[in-house]
C-alpha cells in the first residue's frame, strides 16, 4: 500500500525527521490561507500515487497569490497520468545548496534490508544507479539486529556526503531504518533531503509503502489507504477478496492459483489473444464465488469472451462444475460468451455435469483458450 | 529414490486442528503419509483422529522424535510457530502458510539452526509419490518416476506433474518452494538436490516473473547440472509494477524480475523452456 506523500512526511516526523511546514489543501481558498500561514515563496504538490510528478506538471513553486491561486486552480482536479487530482500539499520552499538521495528497501536476493545512501539527489535514484553506480553506496543489513549507528555513517562517508553532515544524515538514515521497521514498509525513502545554506537538513519528499500482508498489524496506516482513484472493477475484486490485475485485452480470464492463471495470459497472447485481466478466484470456487467473479468479467465492457480454467486439486472438478452451474442460474440472460475447462481430480465427471446451455467446454488448455480468442473476434454477444 | 521426504519421514503438524490443518493432515494420512502428533497451543492432552496432540513443539518431540513439521498456522502467529519448530532442531520445516509478513520471514529466514531446513512460507508443500506428502498437493495426480519437479506456484505446478503423469512419465519429488518474496529453501538448493539424486534423470524447474532466483539458478545449472533441465516461466504477458497473485510474483517498475530475463537466462544455461505446460511434456519426453 502506498501512503500519499503528505502522509508519509507526517509518519516521517513522527519519527523524528525534519520536514518543511505544510499544509494539505482542496480548494483556491485553502491553497492561499496555507499559503499565506506559510509564507512565500511556497511548493504546491499534488497528492496522488504516482512518480514523476513534476514533469507531469502536478507540481509548481510559486511566489505570491497571484502564481499561487493560478497553480492551484490548474492542478486541483488535473488528470496527472489517469490520476484525478483531490489534494494538494502546501509546502514552505526550501533555500538549498545539495540534495541527497536515503532510500531503505528490501534485497529479495539476500532477504535483507538494505540502505542506499547517494550524495546525488534530487533525480531519479535508477538513473544515477546506471550511470554512475559509484556514486550510490548500499549497506546490507542484518534484520535480527537492524541498523547499528557505525553502519549508518560509513554509508553516508562512503556515498561521499561532506563530513560536516556525516553526523546529521546518518542520524536522519538512522531513523528512516526505524520507522521502515516499525511500519512494516517495503520502501521507505527520502528525494531529496535537502541541505540549506545554513547547514540543516530537511526532508522534502517523502515515499512509505507499507507490506499489504502487514496491514493488519498496522491498523493506523491501514486507515490512511485512499481508494478514490482506484478503478471500480479493482475495488469490487478487492471487496470479493480476489486477486485481480485488470489489463487492456478483451479475453476475460478466471482461474485458480496464480501461476497457472499466469499462465493462461501467457496463452491467451501465444495464441494471438489479448488477455483483459488477471482473476485468481482462489481454492474451492463454489458457486458465490463464481457468481461474484462473473459479475466482475459481466461489468467489463472490455471483456468479449470469459475463459474459466480450473485445476481441480484438492478441490474436485465435479465440485467446480456444480459451483459453475448453480452461479449461472443466477444469472437470467448471460451477456458473454463463457469457455470452460477443467483439469485435474475428476475433471471428467466435472464436464460430464455442466450445463452446457450456457457455455462452451473443452478439454484442453490449449483449446479452451483459441476458442475464447474465436468467441471473442466474433464481436462477443 | 526422493529428495528431502520419503515414508519414514515421521511428521508433526503445527495447527492441527484448524480448518486447514484438519481438512489437509487426513489428506496426508490417506496418502500414507506418517503424522505422529499434532500441536496446538492449549489444547495438549487432546487428540485429533486418534492422532496426539500438544501445547509445543518440544513436548511433542520428548513423545515421538519427529523429523519434519507442517505449518499450517494463521499468518499473525505463522513467525512464531516457525521460529518453535526451529528450536526443536527438525530437519525440515514446511510452512504453508501466505501472507506472512516479509520482516517476519526475513528475521525468521535469519534463524534457521544448522541441520534444519525450511520449505515456503506460501508453498503446496513436498510430495513424493507413493510415499508421503508434507502439504496440501493433491495426491492423486502424482506417480513414481525419473522427473524431479520444484516450483514457484501451485496449482501450475499441478497442471505440469498432471501432464506428465498424463504421459507416463511420474516424479520422484515434487517440491513447491512458494510464491513469497522470501523464502527458505530456493531453486538451487533443491537443483542441488536432484542433480545428487540417481534416480532424477531430468529436472522440470517452474519459476516465474519477480526476482531473481531463476537467473541465479540457470548460474547454477551451467555450473553444476549434468541431469538435464526443463524450465517453464509463468508471467510473459505480466505488466511492470503489477502484484500478480502472488506477493512476490510482480515484474518490478524498471524492469527487473521479468519471465523473458528468466527465459533468456535459462536456455543460455542450456535448460529447455517450454512456451506451453504442453511443451514442458515434450521437452522432458526428449531426455527419457
Amino acid at each position: 500500500m502506498r501512503l500519499h506523500e503528505y502522509q508519509a512526511k507526517s509518519v516521517f516526523s513522527d519519527g523524528g525527521i525534519p520536514i518543511p511546514p505544510s499544509g494539505l489543501a482542496n480548494s483556491i481558498e485553502t491553497v492561499l490561507e496555507e499559503t499565506n500561514r506559510i509564507g512565500y515563496p511556497t511548493v504546491i504538490k499534488a497528492q496522488v500515487h504516482v512518480g514523476g510528478r513534476g514533469k507531469a506538471g502536478g507540481i509548481a513553486l510559486v511566489h505570491n497569490d497571484e502564481e499561487a491561486e493560478l497553480a492551484a486552480s490548474k492542478i486541483i482536479g488535473m488528470d496527472l497520468k489517469g490520476y484525478f487530482v483531490y489534494e494538494v500539499l502546501v509546502e514552505q520552499a526550501i533555500d538549498f545548496i545539495d540534495e541527497i538521495y536515503l532510500g531503505i528497501t528490501l534485497d529479495r536476493s539476500s532477504g535483507m534490508p538494505v540502505a542506499m545512501v547517494s550524495s546525488q539527489g534530487g533525480v531519479d535514484i535508477e538513473q544515477v544507479a546506471s550511470s554512475t553506480p559509484e556514486a550510490i553506496s548500499k549497506t546490507y543489513i542484518d534484520p535480527l539486529l537492524g541498523l547499528s549507528n557505525s553502519q549508518a555513517k560509513t554509508a553516508v562517508s562512503d556515498a561521499g556526503i561532506s563530513p560536516t553532515l556525516t553526523d546529521q544524515v546518518a542520524h536522519i538514515l538512522l531513523s528512516l531504518y526505524n520507522i521502515w521497521e516499525t511500519s512494516d514498509a517495503t520502501e521507505a525513502e527520502i528525494n531529496p533531503l535537502m541541505v540549506s545554506k545554513n547547514g540543516g537538513v530537511i526532508a522534502t519528499d517523502a515515499v512509505l509503502n507499507i507490506e499489504d500482508d502487514a496491514l493488519f498489524r498496522q491498523p493506523e496506516l491501514a486507515d490512511l489507504r485512499d481508494t478514490r482513484n482506484n478503478n471500480e472493477l479493482e475495488s469490487k475484486a478487492n471487496l470479493y477478496g480476489f486477486n485481480y490485475v485488470r489489463l487492456d485485452g478483451n479475453i476475460g480470464i478466471i482461474g485458480n492459483g496464480a501461476g497457472l492463471v499466469m499462465t493462461t495470459l501467457d496463452l491467451v497472447d501465444h495464441y494471438g489473444g489479448k488477455p483483459a485481466n488477471f482473476l485468481d478466484i482462489g481454492g474451492g470456487a463454489n458457486s458465490d464465488r463464481v457468481e461474484n467473479a462473473l459479475d466482475i468479467l459481466f461489468e467489463d465492457e472490455n471483456v468479449d469472451s470469459i475463459l474459466f480454467n480450473i485445476f481441480g486439486g484438492i478441490t474436485r472438478g465435479d465440485e467446480v462444475a456444480r459451483g459453475i452451474n448453480d452461479a449461472l442460474d443466477n444469472f437470467d440472460a448471460l451477456p458473454k460468451p463463457i469457455v470452460v475447462r477443467l483439469d485435474g481430480t475428476n475433471a471428467q465427471e466435472g464436464m460430464e455435469i455442466l450445463n452446457t446451455d450456457h457455455l462452451s467446454v473443452e478439454s484442453t488448455l490449449e483449446s479452451a483458450v483459441q476458442r475464447a480468442i474465436a468467441l471473442a473476434s466474433k464481436g462477443g454477444n | 529414490m526422493s529428495i528431502l521426504v520419503n515414508k519414514d519421514t515421521r511428521i508433526i503438524v503445527q495447527g492441527i486442528t484448524g480448518s486447514q490443518g484438519a481438512f489437509h493432515t487426513e489428506q496426508m494420512i490417506n496418502y500414507g503419509a506418517n503424522v505422529v502428533a499434532g500441536v496446538v497451543p492449549g489444547k495438549g492432552g487432546s487428540d485429533f483422529n486418534g492422532i496426539p496432540v500438544y501445547d509445543t513443539v518440544n513436548t511433542a518431540m520428548e513423545e515421538h522424535d519427529a523429523t519434519a513439521s507442517v505449518v499450517f498456522v494463521p499468518p499473525a502467529f505463522a513467525a512464531d510457530a516457525i521460529l518453535e519448530a526451529f528450536d526443536a532442531t527438525l530437519d525440515l520445516v514446511v510452512a504453508i502458510t501466505e501472507g506472512i509478513p516479509s520482516h517476519d520471514m526475513m528475521k525468521v529466514n535469519f534463524s534457521i539452526p544448522p541441520g534444519t531446513r525450511l520449505l515456503g512460507p506460501n508453498c503446496p508443500g513436498i510430495l513424493t509419490p507413493g510415499e508421503t506428502k508434507l502439504g496440501i498437493l493433491p495426491g492423486d495426480i502424482f506417480t513414481p518416476g525419473p522427473v524431479g519437479l520444484v516450483s514457484r506456484s501451485g496449482t501450475l505446478t499441478y497442471q505440469i506433474a498432471s501432464n506428465l503423469t498424463n504421459s507416463h512419465l511420474g516424479q520422484t519429488t515434487v517440491v513447491g518452494i512458494g510464491g513469497d518474496p522470501i523464502i527458505g529453501t530456493n531453486f538451487i538448493d533443491c537443483l542441488e538436490l536432484f542433480e545428487a539424486d540417481p534416480d532424477t534423470k531430468v529436472v522440470v524447474m517452474c519459476g516465474e516473473i519477480g526476482g531473481e532466483d531463476e537467473e541465479q539458478a540457470a548460474d547454477f545449472i551451467k555450473e553444476n547440472m549434468d541431469t538435464p533441465v526443463v524450465g517453464f516461466i509463468a508471467g510473459r504477458t505480466a505488466p511492470p509494477g503489477k502484484r500478480m497473485g502472488h506477493a512476490g510474483a510482480i515484474v518490478s517498475g524498471t524492469g527487473t524480475g521479468t519471465a523473458q530475463s528468466k527465459i533468456m537466462a535459462l536456455e543460455n544455461a542450456g535448460a529447455s523452456v517450454g512456451k506451453t505446460p504442453s511443451e514442458v511434456t515434450n521437452c522432458v519426453k526428449e531426455f527419457l
